[in-house]
């Protein structure tokens, strides 16, 4: 007689997170990580489907299937081993891809529950391993080829640790003084903890790639300087450049676009102020313009900074917040109060200079616009004005420009973005481009699949080169 | 040992600090190893240093360059915690970073006469550029001023690439009293471009004088920054009516489109923080 199946739980295991009144006084990571038990009985509810309908949600292709039976059976090494085989920075990824659009919508555990929590998962073995100190296996023959990356974000870094196990050079040129990108100047440390970025780039080191830091590639050395000493370059320099909204009252003091705002907290480490020596200043009422991670970012670095009353001030309605489901839910328990369908129109300023109150209109949603969301249309006569004394614009970054400016028969688009082919290649022979700076503000995982496309192209090219 | 250290420089990015000299009090000279950035130097552009791992981005103006020596000179201020703090440290230390050069370099073409203002700290990265002038064949004008006549700087080295040097004073402790004898002198000299580097002030009350006389101003913005490369808007100036980055849009440009009141207002607002940091240094008796 067989044995019963056990039944299947429909619901998810709970993540463990700090307690909402507690984590808004520190800049710990909020989710704290399954346990062993935790994990595995996550792992249990997976249901090994033979056509893996997750597989294919997942940008770079991860065994799902595959990695989670290993986790069922304890056997953790090789469950990391397995995701590695596909993703390189899985620590990163098991805490910032958004899995509820990806992986985890097409999860077949969806249709009768809650889908199979896919990230935790990762992000349990990543850890594991991390822990016990990241080991390298391979070190392959040198190919005496030199490729030169611009950019040190998630995009530049899979290229650089790709290609470096496949024995070519690698210097990596980064503008600012740690290599991460976004993931280190931008994602606080309480959701992505910065020792989790510097460990994989303390590993891609290993690997035998040579950081330079403090290199703005544009005005140190142009592209054309690069391709004299190095066989190939890839430029990997993300969408950086804030958006503002052009509105009068913009410049008052107390009016942050959040990229400042991010920086000075998360790469300057404000937060520590007066211990690191970056000021920040943050205000009673708060307001925070955007839908994004970005806009979600900056709200829940406010709340930790001391702000009284945070709010987030968004055009359209919560359906369409391009943003991770779960860190709306952790914003909204954090106290963030959202404002949807709501936009400013003028900042209004105090007689020192800096802004007191924020004039804004109601919106409704009308037609479907470009991007396929409806499109949000001023109700005349709404206005109102908002006390505010901080605000911080998060409506967008755009593709960080020097390189385009300095790089002469660089095929650019009018969004600014770097023309490729499917594989990251430019108009300019031996250079290669990927992530935000090809296709405007993304994610990290599309940035990764980018990179690891162009490392494979790149490879290529170098070794079809006599 | 000295393998070991080079080997260890590189491998860290270190930056040497090879001569620092007092100019006056609280104005010191700096000359840092800086190989990669000395060759790409032009006048007119900066650097961002970071002292160490918990310091903040310090902008400075380059004032000269040794590209056959590798290094890149700046003269530094003490206004506040930062600059203080770059201020103790001695030949022979170094600082953890150094990213440059940053921003547009100065306009150098041929203009004809050009005429150089400098005040306090920034009349020794004008000097690079009255030096650019001067060999590029231009008639250069100096007129460089202080608070006062202790706290004057590189009036010799402006002297020596200036065809006609002014000397300036808000007391009148030496030379003129203040900035009202430039009205004279842009009626009876014929000048063909103004270059103003120095407080937001001196830069403001210049451009209002040549507006009239329609003469091209150039002004060199130093608003707060943080990255220095583009990615804040921090250093968000309002040209006119339109918002440029001076960081990679300046830091030059025409004093005439320049909304100064709102540099000035925007330049105050860390005053609390940056008061609070220096009284905790203080207190710490200036060890940090
Ligand atoms: C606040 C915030 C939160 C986000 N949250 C998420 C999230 O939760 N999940 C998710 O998937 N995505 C998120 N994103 C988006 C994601 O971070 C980006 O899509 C991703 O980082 C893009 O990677 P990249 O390598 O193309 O560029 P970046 O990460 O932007 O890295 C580019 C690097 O190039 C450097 N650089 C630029 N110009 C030069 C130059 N001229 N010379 C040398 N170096 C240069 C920059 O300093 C930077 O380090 C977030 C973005 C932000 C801003
Ligand atoms: C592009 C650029 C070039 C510069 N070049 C030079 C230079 O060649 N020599 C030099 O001595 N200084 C220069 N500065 C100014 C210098 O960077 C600041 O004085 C310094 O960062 C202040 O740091 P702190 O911690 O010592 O003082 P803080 O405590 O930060 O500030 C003390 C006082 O200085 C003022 N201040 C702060 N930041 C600036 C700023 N960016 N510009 C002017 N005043 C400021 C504040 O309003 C405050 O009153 C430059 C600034 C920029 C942006
Ligand atoms: S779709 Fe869901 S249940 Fe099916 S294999 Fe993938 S993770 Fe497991
Ligand atoms: S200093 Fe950040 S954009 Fe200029």
């Amino acid at each position: 007689m067989s044995k019963p199946k056990p039944e299947i739980k429909k619901e998810v295991v709970p993540m463990p997170k700090q307690d909402p009144e507690e984590r808004t006084r520190n800049f710990n990571e909020v989710a704290q990580g399954y346990t062993v038990e935790q994990v595995v009985a996550e792992a249990e509810r997976c249901l090994q489907c033979v056509k893996a309908p997750c597989v294919q949600g997942c940008p770079v292709e991860v065994d799902i299937p595959a990695f989670i039976q290993l986790i069922k059976e304890k056997r953790f090494a090789e469950a990391i081993r397995k995701v590695k085989e596909k993703n390189s920075l899985p620590a990163i990824c098991g805490r910032v891809c958004p899995q509820e659009e990806q992986c985890q919508a097409s999860c077949t555990m969806g249709k009768i529950g809650d889908p199979v929590s896919i990230g935790r998962l990762e992000r349990f073995v990543s850890d594991w391993e991390r822990e016990r100190g990241l080991q390298i296996t391979e070190k392959p023959d040198t190919t005496g080829k030199r490729v030169a990356i611009v950019g040190a974000g998630p995009a530049g870094l899979t290229v650089a640790a790709n290609l470096a196990k496949l024995g070519h050079g690698v210097m990596v040129f980064e503008a600012l003084h740690k290599p991460g990108g976004v993931l280190i100047y931008g994602i606080p440390e309480f959701r992505l903890p910065k020792k989790i970025v510097e460990a994989e780039a303390e590993y891609i080191k290993k690997l035998g790639v040579t950081m330079k830091m403090n290199a703005l590639i544009g005005r140190l050395y142009t592209i054309g300087e690069l391709l004299d000493r190095f066989d190939a370059a890839f430029i990997g320099t993300g969408a950086g450049l804030p958006r503002f909204m052009r509105i009068p009252g913009e410049n008052l003091c107390g009016v942050y676009s959040a990229n400042e705002f991010l920086i000075r907290v998360n790469l300057m480490k404000a937060y520590d102020f007066p211990r690191c020596d970056t000021p920040i200043f943050v205000g009673e009422k708060v307001a925070v313009i955007g839908g994004g991670n970005t806009a979600m970012d900056s709200t829940r670095c406010a709340l930790r900074l001391g702000a009284k009353e945070v709010k987030i001030v968004y055009r359209r309605s919560r359906a369409e917040m391009p943003t991770r489901a779960e860190e709306v839910e952790n914003a909204e328990e954090e106290g963030v109060v959202l404002e949807f369908l709501t936009n400013p129109r003028r900042f209004i300023g105090n007689e020192r200079g800096w802004v007191k109150a924020m004039e804004c209109i109601r919106m409704r949603l009308g037609e479907p616009d470009a991007s396929g969301r409806r499109r949000p249309v001023p109700i005349e006569g709404s206005e109102f004005t908002m006390d505010v004394d901080t605000v911080i614009i998060a409506i967008g970054r755009t593709p960080n420009p020097i390189i385009q400016q300095t790089t002469k028969g660089l095929q650019v688009t009018k969004w600014g973005t770097i023309v490729t082919d499917e594989n990251g290649k430019t108009s300019i022979q031996g250079v290669y481009a990927g992530g935000d700076i090809v296709t405007g503000q993304a994610t990290v995982i599309s940035a990764m699949g980018a990179g690891k496309k162009a490392a494979k192209a790149i490879h290529e090219y170098l070794m079809s080169k006599k | 040992m000295d393998q070991i250290l080079q080997g260890l420089r590189e491998a860290t990015n270190l930056h040497e600090i090879v001569t620092k000299r007092e100019l006056v009090p609280q104005i010191n000279l700096f000359e840092f190893s800086a190989k990669e950035t000395a060759a790409k130097t032009k006048p007119g552009q900066f650097v961002i240093l970071r002292i160490d791992e918990n310091g903040e981005r310090i902008p400075l103006t380059i004032a000269g360059a040794n590209v056959e020596k590798g290094t890149i000179t700046v003269v530094c201020h003490e206004v506040g915690k930062s600059t203080k703090q770059l201020g103790t440290l001695k030949k022979g230390d170094y600082i953890l970073d150094l990213l440059g050069p940053l921003g547009k370099p100065a306009e150098i073409e041929k203009f004809g006469t050009v005429l150089c203002v400098g005040g306090g700290v920034m009349t020794a990265p004008l000097h690079f550029q009255a030096k650019a002038f001067h060999e590029a064949a231009h008639k250069v004008i100096g007129v460089i001023g202080a608070r006062t006549e202790s706290h004057l700087i590189f009036e010799d080295e402006m002297r020596n690439v200036c065809d006609e040097l002014y000397v300036a004073t808000d007391d009148g402790t030496k030379g003129y009293k203040g900035l009202d004898f430039l009205k004279e002198l842009l009626k009876k000299t014929k000048t063909d471009r103004v270059i103003v580097m120095g407080p937001v002030v001196t830069m403001k009350v210049v451009s209002e004088l040549t507006r009239s006389h329609g003469i091209p101003t150039i002004v060199n913005l130093i608003p707060i920054m943080v990255d220095g490369m583009g990615m804040c808007g921090a250093c968000r100036v309002t040209v006119g009516g339109k918002t440029l980055f001076a960081c990679v849009d300046g830091p030059d440009f025409d004093g005439h489109l320049v909304d100064f009141e709102e540099l000035m207002s925007r330049l105050k607002m860390f005053t609390p923080q940056e008061k609070l940091a220096f009284v905790l240094q203080e207190e710490r008796g200036g060890n940090l």
